[in-house]
Formats: C-alpha cells, structure tokens, sequence
C-alpha cells in the first residue's frame, strides 16, 4: 500500500452525497453525546477525574461484550457495565487517592472479562473491534432512542446539580461549611458520570473516551475561566470533534474514532498555543510596566 | 431563658459542652457564651480540637456530651447565619472561576439548578468585592490570584448574608505580613462592628492581638478563657501544657517560650 492509497483510504469524497442521508441517525447521536461530554468534561476536569472516566468506560467495554456474547442489546450492556462501577467508585473511593487505587484494580479486571467475552463471542468480528474503538455509524432507530434518553437523563441531572456540584468540587471546604451534602452529590455524579461514558463508548469506543470527555473541556480551560464561556466552548469542541468525525469518516472507509480523536486532539493544541501566546503577551505586558 | 438582663443574647451558647473521639478526650465541660461583636480567637496545638470546635458550630459534628447554640438555637448544618473562612489554599490553574465567579458561589453555590438572575447577582457580587477591596481583579481567573487576593475573597463569601457569627480557620496561614494585617483587621471591620461574632482559629495570636477580646486556649484535654492577658501567661500555659513555659512581652507582641510539638502524642494530627 503506497502513499496514495492510504490518503484515498482516509479520504474520498466519492458517493459523498449518497451516503450523507444514511447516516442522520449518527450525526444527531454524535450532536447529542458531544452536548453530554463537553457539559459533563468541565465536572470531570474539577474534579481530577479522567482516569476514573477510563477504568469506567473498562468495565462498560465488559459489560458490552457480554452483552454482545448473550446477544442482548450491547448498549445496554454497556449502560449496567457502567453505572455498576460508577456506583462502586461512589461509594468506595470518595478520597482521590483511594479512587485511583481502586480504579487500576478494577481496570484491568473489566478489560479482562471484556476481552473473555470477545474471544467466546463467535460473531461478526467488526462487532468486537467496534467495542473498544466505535461504531456509532450502525446506530439504528432502537439505538438512537435509548442514546438520546439517557442523554436527556444525563443533562438533566447536570443542570440540576450544576451549582452544588461546581461549588463542591472547586470549593470542598467553604461548600461543605455551607452544608452542602458533599458524599452524596459525589455519587449522584458518579452514576451520571457512569450514564455518559456508556454513551461515550458507542462513539469512540472505550478505549478513546476521554478524547470526548475530557479533551474538549480541558481545550476551554486552556483559554477562558469564564465559567459560561467554558461551558459553551468545551460543548462546542466536543460536538465539532464528533459530528465533524463522523463527516470525515462517511469519505474513507476506516472506524470514525481516529477522525474524532484527531479533530479533538487538534483543537486542544490549537487551543494551548493560543493560551501561551496571551500568556507571553500579558508577561511582556507586565514586564513592561514594572521597567 | 436568661436574657433578663442587660446583656443582648449570646450569638453562641456553648453548656458543658464535651467531645471525644473514642477514648480520646478533646475538650470537656466548657460552658461559653460569645457575644455579638466579640472577638474570640481559638488557641491551642495540633490536635487539640481547635477546627473540631468550629464544626460542632457549623453543625457538622455532634457533641459527645452538653449542648451547642447559634443565635438561641441548636446549631444546625447548612445555616444562613454562620459564615465561615477557612485556611488559604491554592486552586488549580485553570480552574474556570474568576473571582467574581467564586464570590457567587459563596451566595448561592448551595442551591440547585443554574443560576438565572445574573443582573442582581452581579451587582450583589460588585458590593461585596467592593467591600473586601477586591474590586481591581473582579475579573481574573481564581488561579492566578495570590493569597492574600483570595482570602479577602474568601471574606466577601462569608459576609454575603451578614452572618451572626463569623467562623475562620487559620485564615491568615501562608500569607505575609501585610496580607495578614490586611485580612485580619477587614475581618475584624466588616463582622465585628457590624455586631457579628468572630470565633478566629489561630496558632499565632500576634497578628490579631489588637483585635482578641477573649482567648478560648484548648490543650491536652483542658481549656482556659479569658482575655490575652489573663491567658497569655506563664502559669496558666504551664498549667495547660504540663510542661514549664514561658510567656514573654516584648513590643506588644506576645513570645512564647518552651512550647511542647504537641501535648496529644498519640494523635499528632488534627482532629477530623
């Protein structure tokens, strides 16, 4: 396989216009889950959450392949691999430290039984390999339902606790002086959190979710502490990562995850070089005023 | 009640009050009244339940024994009428927050949903960074704001609601000398002469001696209360420590000499 016939596996607009209408389902999937993950970033970022984020989408990753092995509704599946180790974090890591440990414990363990499930499973192979990496363009009228529930369920529940939960986790000591219950939000977000990870998965797969949960939120804070501001731009980046994936994807013939990272990771870099450069400014700046 | 004489009621009632952590004694039979306007500041080693003491008034921690009163009732979790400060402590770079943002939260941070009236919001906001003198970085990321910057925010937080009774945690820790005189004495302004209480944890009592009406020193499972110069004394430190200590003046400033790490050997932390 030469140069060429790489960059025409990665892009060809051929049949573009055909292909378009038969993929909507993604594309209001794909805008929905970015509107979850960039609202949902900002929370995981506060709260130094990502690797909590990773062992989760793990044992959603299990929960999908059994799914997929006992031929029930994958993501489903993935929704009850989720939120039962979202629970399990709630309740048994409440200080960081213990989280992280219990995290790698239970990662490795979820991609384990994942990976069991996978070889047992005697199915289609992209099937498997759509797990791990995405698969969002063979949603379907079923699917697209049950995604844009729980996506409702997901928003709802992040703007009900959006004050509370922004003061706690910035704010741990003046916000529990306030009486603000601090053990229970934090396992009310972590089945939230739960619920969108297992969305997340059916996007980018588990493997690449934080590229939708924590990249675009961690690309906003780059460049703006208005909270406003960073909400609206972390859900901005998410979607154009997303619909903007599944638009490149529709053109070559490869998953759509790689297209969504790269978009994701892109905007990230874009948005730190923009970041440094107000910095140096402002040190200039600064410096200039103290000569 | 007893409010029959001269005397407005005590913002806080403290009656026997005891507590322990399993057979560890904190403090036990303290009966305390602080009066609106007072200045008490909490003295007292590692572990010997200073920051306790502001949670049982916060309503976070019952108890072992007595009874806890805020404003003529029991203290209750989540009270409009308490405000508290605690220790300095750096926020991530990057936290989305500005300072006007963080001000906010302090007024309404407790309630669900989002915020809807951001037009009274900010003008309440601008009042209050008015108030504390942190109206020049109103707008600056919480990140990049020094010490001192961030506790006379901490400040506007806990007079939002003109709190009876005024709680700080070694509000002055990490900060130099003229933050500490800055934060100390617009703590003392802004509740104290406004008829709020100050109940003001400290190791070091020199940066608020102008300000201390009273001493409430906690050690070894006793206390003493009084005022600085009935408690900052060599006899009465020596008693509480079980140990010889000297207590010095020098340029209004109090020296205290010989002072054991800790009295409490078994539990050299803080008290949960």
């Amino acid at each position: 396989m030469d140069l060429n016939d790489i960059w025409s596996t990665v892009f060809s607009f051929q049949d573009y216009a055909e292909i378009l209408p038969l993929v909507t389902n993604s594309l209001i999937a794909g805008a929905l889950l970015g509107l979850v993950g960039g609202m949902i970033g900002i929370f995981v970022m506060l709260r130094d959450m990502a690797f909590a984020v990773h062992g989760i989408a793990e044992l959603s990753f299990a929960g999908a392949a059994f799914a997929l092995l006992i031929g029930a509704n994958v993501v489903f599946g993935s929704l009850v691999g989720s939120i039962l180790a979202a629970l399990v974090l709630g309740m048994m890591g409440a200080a960081a430290k213990d989280r992280n440990s219990i995290i790698g414990v239970l990662m490795p363990f979820g991609l384990g039984l994942g990976i069991l499930f996978l070889a047992l499973y005697e199915g289609r192979s992209a099937n498997k390999f759509g797990l791990l990496t995405g698969q969002i363009v063979a949603v379907d009228t079923v699917q697209l339902g049950l995604l844009a529930v729980c996506s409702v369920v997901v928003l709802i529940a992040l703007v009900a606790m959006w004050r509370p939960l922004t003061f706690i986790s910035v704010d741990p000591a003046v916000a529990t002086a306030r009486g603000i219950p601090a053990a229970k939000l934090s396992v009310a977000f972590m089945v939230v959190l739960g619920l969108a990870v297992a969305l997340s998965i059916q996007v980018v797969g588990s493997l690449l979710v934080l590229s939708l949960l924590i990249t675009p939120a961690a690309a906003a804070m780059r460049i703006t502490a208005n909270p406003a501001a960073t909400v609206s731009l972390s859900v901005l980046f998410a979607m154009t990562s997303v619909v903007g994936g599944i638009l490149l994807a529709l053109a070559g013939s490869l998953p759509i995850s790689p297209y969504v990272t790269t978009i994701s990771f892109l905007i990230y870099v874009i948005c730190r070089l923009i970041a440094w450069r107000r910095d140096r400014v402002r040190h200039i700046e600064t410096a200039a005023l103290a000569a | 009640m007893e409010t029959a004489n001269a005397v407005a009621e005590p913002v806080v009632r403290l009656r026997n009050a005891s507590l322990r952590f399993g057979d560890r004694l904190l403090w036990e039979g303290l009966d305390l009244d602080i009066q609106p306007g007072e200045f008490l500041a909490v003295l007292g080693p590692n572990g010997s339940g200073k920051t306790t003491m502001l949670k049982t008034l916060l309503g976070l921690q019952q108890l072992s024994g007595g009874s806890v009163e805020v404003a003529g009732k029991p203290a209750t979790r989540g009270s409009r009428l308490v405000g508290s400060i605690p220790q300095q402590r750096p926020f991530a770079e990057n936290t989305p927050l500005r300072a006007r943002d963080l001000v906010a939260l302090g007024i309404d941070g407790h309630k669900w949903g989002i915020r809807l009236k951001h037009k009274a919001m900010r003008q309440r906001v601008d009042g209050l960074l008015e108030l504390v003198g942190a109206t020049a970085y109103a707008d600056r990321p919480v990140g990049v704001l020094s010490g001192g910057e961030q506790q006379r925010l901490r400040a506007a937080q806990a007079l939002a609601d003109n709190p009876r009774l005024l709680l700080c945690d070694e509000p002055l820790l990490s900060l130099d000398l003229h933050h500490q005189q800055a934060i100390s004495g617009l703590i003392h302004r802004q509740a104290c002469d406004r008829g709020a209480a100050v109940v003001f944890v400290t190791h070091e009592i020199n940066p608020i001696l102008q300000y201390v009406d009273r001493v409430l020193y906690l050690a070894g499972g006793r206390f003493h209360v009084g005022t600085p110069a009935e408690v900052m004394r060599s006899e009465v430190l020596s008693e509480l420590y079980g140990s010889p200590i000297e207590v010095f003046e020098s340029n209004g400033r109090i020296v205290v000499v010989g002072m054991p790490e800790t009295v409490n050997h078994a539990h050299p932390q803080e008290g949960a």
